[in-house]
């Protein structure tokens, strides 16, 4: 580990070796940006193709937790831009209470994004074997279902089997939209977890006082990569959770 | 250029409201998600993302503020970007087009199946 704010020999300046190691994240996160790019591509080919499924798989999540994680989310990516903003202003400890702030909202979402695993697992929405896109329908009180939503479901099943011409057809394509929903959810998850241990290991640097208005690079890179992550999921929300929610 | 643009610190109120635009831009998309506008739903679902992201970009993430070459590599991202999800759905959203042909015995079509 390099010391704090000493300059290479390649560079004239502190600023240019920092601008330099600025684009190189920014390269890094355009590389990021085409990953999961194209897994945004797979999902719009194929609900392109069934919009009808992708409607029903989308109804089957949880929109008050997803929306709440949202919120979360974007809670941290504030804290983290505060934490960045701190150590340009060499407020040495507010740096690392910010730090821990982030670290902590992550945790909160990746544990409500464990409960919602939990649940789908519960409601046969695994894609494989046991999948089974009527279970609730079929077992409303599995699943909580009863009054308004219960009617709800199963109109939105009816219709459903009826736009793919039968149940084996809906399951099908309901399981390629939950493929992409456990693939993309799963790869941001992943994403959440490498800055997790990315922002431990800011923490205890900054607890040394290491960042401060001449050396802050970590806390900025390491920054720009959290608030990437939050972009992915602005746009996960909205083309996973949102999909048919009118009909509901 | 570049010395000063990396001693520009974002002021603490333009990230609260920042914070504010996005939280706000958040109800909004699930308010508008539950209202029926047929295929324009998903595009106000985009827009609104499209914007929150653009927010987090140019305040949060300093792209504003960044020397004109770190900006350029940002938008050569969303420029590939663009041809990968562009091109791409020409061939996919046209490929319904096929289909009145698919009874005749053209040879030409069934090579386009293929």
């Amino acid at each position: 580990m390099h010391r704090t704010g000493e300059l290479y020999g390649q560079y004239k300046t502190l600023d240019q070796q920092k601008e330099t190691a600025t684009l190189g994240m920014w390269i890094f996160l355009v590389t990021e940006i085409l990953f999961f790019g194209g897994l945004f591509l797979t999902y719009t080919v194929n609900r392109h193709q069934f919009p009808t499924a992708f409607g029903v798989g989308g109804n089957m999540l949880d929109l008050n937790l997803g929306f709440a994680n949202t919120i979360v989310l974007i809670a941290s990516s504030f804290t983290m831009a505060m934490s960045v903003w701190s150590a340009q202003t060499s407020k040495k400890q507010f740096v690392t209470i910010f730090l821990i702030l982030t670290l902590i909202l992550g945790g909160v979402f990746l544990g409500v994004k464990v409960v919602e695993y939990k649940q789908k697992f519960d409601h046969h929405l695994i894609p494989g074997h046991s999948f089974d896109i009527t279970y609730c329908s079929n077992n409303p009180s599995a699943c909580g279902l009863s009054g308004k939503d219960l009617q709800d479901e199963l109109k939105e099943i009816r219709e459903g089997i009826e736009a793919e011409g039968g149940v084996t057809g809906l399951n099908a394509h309901a399981q390629l939209y939950f493929s992409l929903y456990f693939g993309m959810t799963g790869l941001h998850a992943l994403h959440m977890i490498v800055g997790a241990g990315l922002l431990l290991w800011l923490i205890l640097q900054a607890r040394k006082g290491r960042f401060d208005a001449n050396y802050n690079t970590p806390v900025e890179n390491i920054g720009l990569y959290w608030h990437f992550v939050d972009i992915v999921w602005i746009f996960l929300f909205p083309l996973l959770y949102l999909i048919n929610r009118h009909l509901a | 250029m570049s010395e000063n643009s990396n001693h520009h610190v974002v002021s603490p109120w333009i990230y609260f409201t920042i914070l504010c635009a996005l939280l706000i831009g958040t109800v909004v998309t699930v308010l508008a998600a539950k209202i029926d506008l047929g295929r324009m739903n998903i595009v106000l679902a985009l827009l609104i993302a499209t914007i929150k992201m653009t927010l987090v970009i140019l305040f949060f993430m300093h792209g504003k503020y960044s020397p004109k070459r770190t900006q350029l590599v940002i938008m050569a991202g969303f420029f590939w970007l663009a041809i990968m999800l562009g091109l791409t759905l020409t061939d996919y959203t046209t490929r319904h087009l096929d289909q009145p042909s698919r009874g005749a015995t053209s040879p030409a079509v069934s090579i386009h199946r293929a």
